[in-house]
C-alpha cells in the first residue's frame, strides 16, 4: 500500500482514540471525536489511505475495539508504531486494519509518502529516499487481513458464504 | 526444562503436553466473561447475521456493569439489549446490575485455578489472582470465541516479579501496583505474562491479590498470575466454585523467565500517580499537595471489601473537607452487603460521602459521577488517561483507598499514614 503519513507521539491510548463519553454513540459519530484531546482536527483532516505513524505503546488501555474501528472508519489504511498495546493489536487485525511495529519511526515524518509491504516487512519512504524494515506479521494474522477481518473469516470457517440464502 | 504456570495452563487448553514462548496455538476456552459495553450490543448484530449461537451458554458469564444503572435512554437501551440477548442465548450466568464483572465473576464462584479464560475487558487479568490464565480481548475477538469456543494465542514469555517484606500500615496492594507502573512503565511487560511471587504476595488476601493482577493490564501484560494456595482455595470454595487438584498448577523449579524484577515492600511509601498516566507514580511524600474536587472510591481496582475497609479505617469519626465531595461506588452488591453488615457503609456515610450503586460508575466516563471541565479527581481506579472520567480538560490522580480517604478529609493529596497510629 502507498499512503501519506500522519505522525503521532507515544502512548496514544484507547481513551484518546475512542473517548468513553461518546462510546454509546453510533461508530461514525464516535469517530468524529477520535484523537480530539491531542489534535481536535484529526477526524476532519485525515484522508482515506493515510497511514498513522506513532511511537511506543499505541492503543494501550481498554479492550474497546472502537479504538481500532474509528481509525478504519476514518480511512486509515494502516498504523505503524514502535510498539502496540496487546489487545489493540489483536483488535486491529480482527477488524481488517493491518498494524505493524517498526523500531525507527524517527525516519517517518508527517506528510511523507511511503509504501508499506506487510508481507516483506518493508517500508519505502519515497519522500526521503530511505528504506526501513518492520517486524514480520505472523501468518495467521496475514490470513485474517487477506480475508478482510475475523467476521468474513468466521463466515468461511462456519461455511456461511455471503450471497447464499 | 520446566514450565511456568502460564505455559502449563495454555498447554492444557491447547491439548498439548507443553508449549514454548513464541508459538502460536489454538486454545479451547473454559470461560468467556462479557459485559454490557463490549458484549451483546457488539456481538449480536454479527451473530444474527451469521445465524449462529453461543457455543456453550454454561461457559459464558454476562455482567451488566458499565452502563449500570442507566443514565439516559441510550444506556437504558444497551441494558435492555443485554437482557434480551441473555434470554435469546440462554445465558443463565447473567448478573444484571450486581457489580463489576471482574469482581462478580469470581465472587459467584465462576473462576477456579487452571482455567483458560477470556474477558471482554482489558482488566480481565484480574482472574490471574485465582490461578487462571485470563486475558482481555475486544468484541470481534469475543465473537470468535462465542461462536467457536476457541481462540489463538501467542504463548507469552513470563516475567517474574518478586515482592518481599511487609508493608507498613497505610500502604496497600494498590501502592505496589503504582510503584511497578512507575518503575517498569506501561510497557514494562510487552504483552507477556506476569507471575507475582514472594513473601509479600503470599501474605495478601484475595482482594489485594486481585488489585495486583488487575493492574497487570497497566504494565502491558497479557495476564498476571499468582500461584494458587490455601488463601485462593478458601475464597473459591466459599464462593461456591470448584477445586480440581490436578489444575492447581505451580511453576516448575527450572521454569524459564524472560526477566525477574525484585521489589521491597518494607520501604514502600503510599504512591500517587499524577495525570495522565499510571506510570507517573511517585511517593505521596514527593507529590504536590494538589487540591482535589472529587474523591472517588470505585472500580474493580479500588472498591472491593478490603478497599472499603481501608477507607473506613481512615474516615472513622471524621468528615469530608467542606466544599469537597467523596463518592463511593462499591464494586459489587455482595461487597455493599458485607460492608453494611460490618458497619463500614455507616462510617463512610457518616463522613459525608455520596454512595453510588455498585458498578463501573465514573471510572471510564460511561456512568454516574463523571467530572466537569477542569475538575480534578483523586481516584482508587486503575487508569488516569486524559478525559477518561469525564470532560476532556478534567484531571485524574490515582492512589490507594487509604490515600483517597485521608485526602478527602484534608481536601488535598495527603499521606494517609498521618491518620493512622
Ligand atoms: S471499573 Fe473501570 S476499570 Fe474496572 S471494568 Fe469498570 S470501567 Fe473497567
Amino acid at each position: 500500500m502507498i499512503g501519506r503519513i500522519w505522525k503521532l507521539g507515544d502512548d496514544i491510548n484507547t481513551d484518546i482514540l475512542a473517548p468513553g463519553g461518546y462510546i454509546k454513540l453510533p461508530i461514525e459519530q464516535l469517530a468524529a471525536h477520535c484523537l480530539e484531546t491531542v489534535n481536535p482536527n484529526f477526524s476532519k483532516s485525515i484522508k482515506k489511505g493515510d497511514i498513522v505513524v506513532a511511537g511506543k505503546n499505541f492503543g494501550v488501555g481498554s479492550s474497546r475495539e472502537q479504538a481500532a474501528q474509528v481509525l478504519k472508519i476514518l480511512g486509515v489504511a494502516s498504523v505503524i508504531a514502535t510498539s502496540f498495546g496487546g489487545i489493540f493489536y489483536r483488535n486491529a487485525f480482527n477488524l481488517g486494519l493491518p498494524v505493524v511495529s517498526c523500531k525507527n519511526v524517527d525516519d517517518l515524518k508527517s506528510n511523507d509518502e511511503i509504501s508499506l509491504d506487510l508481507r516483506l516487512g518493508k517500508i519505502k519512504n519515497m519522500t526521503r529516499g530511505i528504506e526501513l524494515t518492520t517486524e514480520p506479521v505472523p501468518d495467521n494474522l496475514m490470513k485474517l487481513i487477506e480475508a478482510g477481518g475475523l467476521v468474513p473469516s468466521l463466515e468461511a470457517k462456519l461455511g456461511i458464504f455471503k450471497g447464499e440464502n | 526444562m520446566g514450565l511456568t504456570i502460564a505455559e502449563k495452563i495454555i498447554a492444557k487448553a491447547a491439548g498439548r503436553a507443553e508449549v514454548r514462548p513464541g508459538e502460536i496455538v489454538t486454545c479451547q476456552v473454559d470461560l468467556a466473561m462479557i459485559h454490557d459495553s463490549g458484549g451483546p450490543r457488539r456481538v449480536k448484530p454479527f451473530m444474527d447475521k451469521l445465524g449462529v449461537n453461543v457455543w456453550d451458554p454454561t461457559k459464558v458469564v454476562l455482567v451488566s456493569d458499565h452502563f449500570s444503572p442507566c443514565t439516559d435512554a441510550e444506556s437504558a437501551e444497551i441494558l435492555e439489549l443485554t437482557r434480551q440477548w441473555a434470554k435469546e442465548q440462554n445465558i443463565l450466568n447473567f448478573y444484571d446490575q450486581q457489580g463489576i464483572c471482574h469482581i462478580v465473576t469470581p465472587e459467584r464462584g465462576h473462576l477456579h485455578p487452571g482455567m483458560f479464560a477470556v474477558g471482554g475487558d482489558s482488566h480481565s487479568p484480574t482472574g490471574g489472582a485465582f490461578g487462571c490464565y485470563m486475558f482481555g480481548i475486544g468484541a470481534t475477538d469475543m465473537l470468535g470465541v462465542l461462536v467457536t469456543g476457541e481462540t489463538w494465542i501467542k504463548v507469552p514469555e513470563t516475567i517474574k516479579i518478586d515482592w518481599s517484606g511487609i508493608f507498613t500500615e497505610g500502604v496497600a496492594a494498590k501502592d505496589m501496583a503504582l510503584k511497578m507502573c512507575s518503575v517498569l512503565g506501561m510497557d514494562g511487560a510487552d504483552y507477556q505474562s506476569i507471575l507475582y511471587t514472594g513473601s509479600t504476595i503470599q501474605s495478601l488476601d484475595m482482594y489485594e491479590r486481585m488489585t495486583l493482577c488487575n493492574m497487570a493490564a497497566e504494565l502491558g501484560a497479557q495476564a498476571g498470575l499468582i500461584e494458587p494456595d490455601i488463601i485462593t482455595e478458601e475464597f473459591v470454595l466459599k464462593a461456591g466454585g470448584k477445586l480440581d487438584c490436578s489444575q492447581k498448577f505451580k511453576c516448575d523449579p527450572g521454569a524459564n523467565y524472560f526477566k525477574v524484577h525484585n521489589f521491597d515492600a518494607n520501604t514502600l511509601d503510599p504512591q500517587v500517580a499524577v495525570p495522565h498516566s499510571p506510570a507517573n507514580s511517585a511517593s505521596v511524600v514527593e507529590v504536590d499537595k494538589a487540591e482535589i474536587d472529587q474523591f472517588y472510591v470505585g472500580a474493580c481496582t479500588g472498591a472491593k471489601l478490603n478497599d472499603l475497609k481501608m477507607v473506613a479505617s481512615i474516615l472513622k469519626g471524621k468528615k469530608v473537607a467542606t466544599g469537597k465531595r467523596l463518592t463511593v461506588a462499591p464494586a459489587s452488591s455482595q461487597i455493599l452487603k458485607d460492608a453494611t453488615k460490618e458497619g463500614i457503609t455507616e462510617i463512610i456515610l457518616d463522613a459525608g460521602a455520596n454512595l453510588l450503586p455498585p458498578g463501573c460508575g465514573a471510572c471510564a466516563g460511561y456512568g454516574v459521577g463523571v467530572l466537569a471541565e477542569k475538575e480534578v479527581c483523586l481516584a482508587t481506579t486503575a487508569r488516569n488517561f486524559q478525559g477518561r472520567m469525564g470532560a476532556n480538560s478534567s484531571k485524574v490522580y490515582l492512589a490507594s483507598p487509604y490515600t483517597v480517604a485521608a485526602s478527602a478529609i484534608t481536601g488535598h493529596i495527603q499521606d494517609p499514614r498521618e491518620f493512622l497510629n
